[in-house]
């Protein structure tokens, strides 16, 4: 074997300067970019498909919506033929499609950010990235903003078309008998063009996090699905109510119909507190006859009606739908501040941990 | 100059103290051989030295004075961990752009040559070459970035004896040719006999000896390094009450 010699180093004593921070773009994606095409290919295949079934929705919709006079049977019609179609459509937010998407985040999230710090912790790998020049924890953090910046992007773009996808279901347009009418707030707030990819991040930084702590990529997933399930769920029913103080109402019908989110009922009598939500039996059976109070149905407008005359009060919270996007970017800044959070904790981790 | 310099270093897993006060000084051209049984804390010393890990008592600083571990340190060192490890999915090509990327220096035409003239092609996976052929890689990609200090961690216990005398003679070239100080760690002291200078012998946690070999051997009447070696390896306990925990370097 020649002896191929290496050439004579320069003199190094001064404290070097810190490496150029784009030095990491390219390692980043020589090291990720296979995650990064299961995910684009994962998004493609997606919004291909909501986009093939998003169009004849839309058309079917449209239609509906343009028909005159709208209580004609031509288009009662129109309005059956859409609902039916969206219905027991497998992209409705109950489908199996609807709860994929629900659960996209998550796994996109899961995927692409447990291996970034477990894959090098389980295969030995850290042993080798972190004892080159470029500090151990510049080398985190650069990865983990860079992979977060391009998850961020691509779920972004997808919210935006999963929110057009489902317009016709949002009662966007002036009333139409018999369509549907669902309130943004509902199953897929947290998919919209904001909270996609916020949701993402956030799954991603829990990821990378879970990676570092657990070392092994798929226990650090399978934790990461459980917390952010439990975010995910804890967002939903405890805190998203409670982003904008709810406006207060006594119509019987909330302004905006049924696209606005009811929180909370009661009601009062001669300005004092009665009931919460449903009357009493008892005050039902004494004011509004027996014959059909007897029957409990779902609260309703017939109960508050017959109720009134003896000074009873229904009041109601609600938030209406025109604050879809402050609530969209509230919900995104929490969101953000907290995966800004989970990567500064990672990152001092990278720095300090015992390996 | 001294390339390592630590003192009563210690670290603690849990309960177990894999090292424990270490004082230790290795000067700086020198090829030494870290030599002990399995689990004597070779790997532990080692990944003190490039800051992997922190230590639980002591300090060890490399280079003369340098924070081990700090960018001014792994600046100067090369560090090629035990059974190599590479990023198995990337190409070879890939894996020199992500070195010369992560590190201030590196001589790209020192990599390609040497990978040329061992026959390992850039376009193959590093996962898809041989262990002879990775570790080949895992060392040019070290000597490339044109150390002061190379630090081998049991770089050729999975290697077949071809491979092992190529390695060796790869690592030989950069020690003697370029002047760069190497440590490197093993358990099987023969191929150590031909290459080392200076030795430092561990066991169960702590340095029994430590020093030029020639002097060593000399001081001892061993005849060899593997006569030294188990004379202190057999008997640790006798010579511990007639020797210091860590011998001082004998100046060479």
């Amino acid at each position: 074997m020649t002896a191929l010699t290496v050439p004579a180093r320069p003199d190094a004593g001064a404290s070097p300067r810190p490496l150029p921070w784009r030095r990491m773009a390219g390692v980043t994606w020589r090291q990720h970019r296979a995650a990064l095409a299961g995910m684009a290919l994962l998004l493609g295949a997606l919004a291909v498909w909501l986009w093939r079934m998003g169009v004849p929705l839309h058309r079917a919709y449209a239609a509906a919506v343009a028909c005159h006079p709208a209580a004609s049977a031509a288009c009662q019609d129109l309005v059956v033929t859409f609902n039916s179609s969206a219905d027991g459509h497998f992209m409705g937010s109950k489908g199996p499609g609807g709860v994929l998407l629900q659960v996209l985040p998550a796994l996109i999230g899961a995927f692409t950010g447990a291996p970034v710090l477990a894959r090098e912790l389980e295969t030995g790998t850290f042993r080798y990235a972190w004892t080159q020049g470029f500090a151990r924890w510049r080398w985190a953090l650069a990865k983990l903003v860079l992979l977060a910046v391009v998850l961020a992007v691509a779920t972004a773009a997808f919210g935006a078309l999963v929110a057009w996808y489902f317009q016709p279901y949002g009662g966007a347009s002036p009333q139409v008998p018999g369509l549907f009418e669902n309130s943004p707030f509902g199953d897929l707030f947290s998919l919209r063009a904001v909270t996609c990819p916020a949701w993402t991040v956030t799954a991603f930084t829990i990821a990378a996090l879970a990676g570092l702590l657990i070392r092994r990529v798929v226990p650090a997933i399978a934790a990461t699905l459980a917390a952010y399930a439990g975010l995910a769920f804890a967002a939903a029913v405890l805190l998203r109510e409670h982003y904008l103080p709810p406006l207060v109402t006594t119509a019987v019908s909330l302004p905006g119909a049924s696209t606005a989110w009811a929180i909370s009922q009661w009601s009062t009598v001669n300005g004092r507190f009665a009931y919460a939500g449903d009357p009493p039996l008892n005050l039902v059976n004494q004011y509004c006859g027996s014959g059909s109070g007897a029957k409990l149905g779902p609260p309703g407008a017939v109960f508050t009606q017959c109720l009134a005359p003896h000074g009873y009060l229904q009041w109601t919270s609600y938030q209406p739908s025109s604050r879809l996007w402050p609530f969209q970017w509230i919900e995104g800044g929490w969101l953000l501040a907290l995966s800004v959070l989970l990567i500064a904790a990672t990152t001092w981790l990278v720095h300090r941990r015992a390996a | 100059m001294n390339v390592i310099e630590a003192s009563g270093l210690g670290k603690r897993y849990g309960r177990t103290w894999a090292l424990r006060e270490c004082t230790l000084a290795i000067p700086a051209g020198q090829v030494t051989a870290l030599v002990g049984p399995n689990g004597a804390g070779k790997t532990t010393l080692l990944n003190l030295a490039v800051g992997l890990t922190p230590p639980s008592a002591g300090a060890v600083t490399v280079l003369g004075g340098r924070r081990a571990g700090s960018p001014a340190a792994l600046d100067a060192i090369a560090f090629v961990a035990q059974d190599t490890p590479l990023y198995k999915t990337l190409s070879v090509a890939d894996m020199i752009y992500v070195t010369r990327s992560l590190n201030r220096r590196f001589d790209q035409p020192y990599a390609r040559a040497r990978l040329d003239e061992l026959g390992i092609p850039s376009s193959r996976r590093a996962g898809k070459l041989s262990g002879g052929q990775q570790a080949q890689l895992a060392l040019t990609l070290a000597l490339a970035r044109r150390p002061q200090l190379l630090v081998l961690d049991e770089p050729v216990a999975a290697l077949d004896p071809v491979a092992r005398h190529d390695f060796m003679a790869t690592v030989l070239a950069a020690a003697s040719a370029d002047g760069v100080s190497v440590l490197l760690s093993s358990h099987v002291l023969t191929e150590l006999e031909r290459v080392a200078s200076y030795l430092v012998l561990m066991s169960r946690g702590r340095v029994r000896l430590a020093g030029q070999v020639a002097g060593l051997l000399a001081a001892d009447g061993q005849a060899s390094l593997e006569e030294l070696a188990l004379a202190y390896l057999r008997a640790p306990g006798e010579r511990e009450a007639g020797q210091p925990e860590t011998t001082p370097e004998v100046t060479g």
